[in-house]
């Protein structure tokens, strides 16, 4: 299990993980809980440019399709290709082996306005009921 | 929120973790634990749904056969006691109010209906019903219902293994006579059983037939399962869902449901018009497709020939047991030919797709 605390979170559900300039990006348990069975998922190429907020690809589950938002600016500069592959991997380990890319960050670009673990806490319990 | 109906199993679904749903006016359990999971212990072994949201109409008193045959496409004249048959009921220029199931049963006649329809349904007997001596009681909150569904399912209950496909037992539970109804019926494309108990029995039916502890006592797995593998495995056996693939704007023909239309049978309301646009090759028809990828079409999505707007999407998905992406659309009858190609376009992204045979999925007999 990732340390949850370590990670940044954006308002669409996406977590990122900063190491150095490299941001690893994959979605949280309750986007997982909400989505359902992940069935398929559309990823950025590498070498794309993203920007913090737009939409990069999207994740399809049995019941619906999400579009998949870039947390931060930057460059694709890795996905992963056992989740394209197999995207049950999501549902079963979201935080680990069900990353989904990783962001070279753009010059300038930060993790600012992202959450903490506490203030998605509380963003998930609000929409929650 | 409040406004939503719940069933007798509200508390069995929200103990058991399952996800609930706004759905037809009822709060349903959408998943336990997987949708695919769900769906693959129907095709498997067994799964058991809630479906207590369905309409449970009983129609008495010697009429009721006379009536049901003005009202309902199929014919209730040759059902034998204890017999279930499917049909629908039209409005008089032959669009489908809703697909039902009739049950003949000693004492009564009893119409399951869907749960969005069952108000109109009711009104539709009301207004139908003057001058027929027949009495109407919707039984849908004192009785609930479970459906039991996999190859295995029909092991789970000392009287399924005896009923032949689509026919009902009215049996007896202790101290209350006539108060369970089970037939051999489904929604799913595999073997099983519906099952009516008065709304205080269910839980206890549910626990017997899914707990844990209790499970292998049949000698395999038997999963709670929610609406989400309910309308995966409809769809793989092509089971159109009204709201979907049906509605006031359609007719049983172009709905491929031409089988469970009597036009012989003597006048019912609705006939005429059937008749009619059974002569008439120009309305869209309800085809299978396969697409390519595994990115699913969902409801309204546009089905292209070239540049040209053939036809639209009623339901799509990923399908689990066949592993591909597969929908149903209405398309005009000169594209609807199996193996026709055609294209659908998928949020901007045009996914190549062929028609198909109809179910997608068919269990071996």
């Amino acid at each position: 299990m990732a340390d949850l605390s370590a990670l940044r979170y954006a308002k669409t559900h996406e977590w990122s993980l900063l190491d150095g300039d490299v941001v690893t990006v994959g979605i949280t348990q309750y986007a997982v809980d909400q989505l359902t069975d992940v069935t398929h998922l559309q990823l950025p190429k590498v070498g794309k440019s993203v920007t913090a907020a737009e939409p990069c690809g999207e994740i399809e589950s049995v019941k619906a399709v999400f579009d998949l938002y870039a947390p931060v600016t930057g460059t694709i500069v890795e996905v992963n290709p056992t989740v394209e592959k197999d995207p049950s991997i999501i549902n079963a380990d979201p935080y680990g082996k069900g990353w989904m890319f990783k962001i070279c960050l753009a010059e300038g670009a930060n993790l600012d306005h992202l959450m903490n673990l506490e203030a998605y806490q509380q963003q998930i319990a609000s929409e929650g009921h | 929120m409040s406004t939503l109906l719940r069933t007798p199993l509200y508390d069995w679904h929200v103990q058991h973790k399952a996800r609930m749903v706004p759905f037809s006016g009822w709060e349903m359990p959408v998943q336990y634990t997987s949708i695919l999971e769900e769906h693959k212990a129907v095709r498997t072994f067994c799964g058991v749904f809630d479906i207590s949201h369905m309409g449970r109409l009983v129609l008495e008193g010697e009429d009721a056969p006379i009536l049901l045959q003005r009202l309902f496409t199929n014919d209730v004249n040759t059902m034998k006691l204890g017999q279930v048959r499917y049909g629908l009921l039209c409005h008089e220029q032959g669009g489908i109010l809703d697909d039902v199931l009739v049950y003949r049963l000693p004492q009564f006649w009893l119409m399951v209906v869907n749960a969005s329809n069952r108000l109109k349904i009711l009104q539709w007997i009301e207004r139908w019903k003057a001058g027929y001596r027949v009495t109407v009681h919707d039984r849908t909150f004192d009785w609930a219902m479970i459906a039991v569904q996999g190859p295995r399912a029909i092991e789970t209950h000392p009287i399924a293994p005896k009923l032949k496909y689509y026919f009902a037992e009215l049996a007896d539970i202790p101290d209350r006579p006539g108060s369970q109804i089970i037939s051999r019926t489904g929604y799913t494309g595999e073997d099983g059983y519906e099952w009516i108990l008065p709304a205080d029995q269910i839980e206890q039916a549910v626990f017997f037939l899914t707990e844990k502890q209790t499970a292998w006592r049949f000698g395999f797995p038997v999963l709670n399962c929610g609406l989400g593998s309910r309308d995966t495995l409809r769809l793989e056996a092509a089971m159109p869902l009204y709201g979907h693939e049906l509605n006031e704007q359609i007719d049983p023909i172009q709905a491929g449901l031409g089988w469970a239309v009597k036009l012989d049978k003597g006048d019912f309301i609705g006939r005429a018009a059937i008749a009619a646009k059974k002569a008439d090759p120009s309305l869209p028809k309800r085809v299978g497709l396969e697409l390519e990828g595994k990115r699913a079409a969902r409801e309204s999505a546009t089905v292209l020939a070239g540049e040209q707007i053939i036809g639209q999407v009623t339901s799509g998905s990923y399908a689990p047991t066949l592993e591909k992406s597969i929908a149903m659309a209405y398309l005009s009858p000169n594209h609807a030919q199996l193996g026709n190609s055609v294209d659908v376009d998928i949020r901007g992204t045009r996914t190549p797709a062929k028609v198909v045979k109809l179910p997608f999925y068919q269990r071996a007999k």
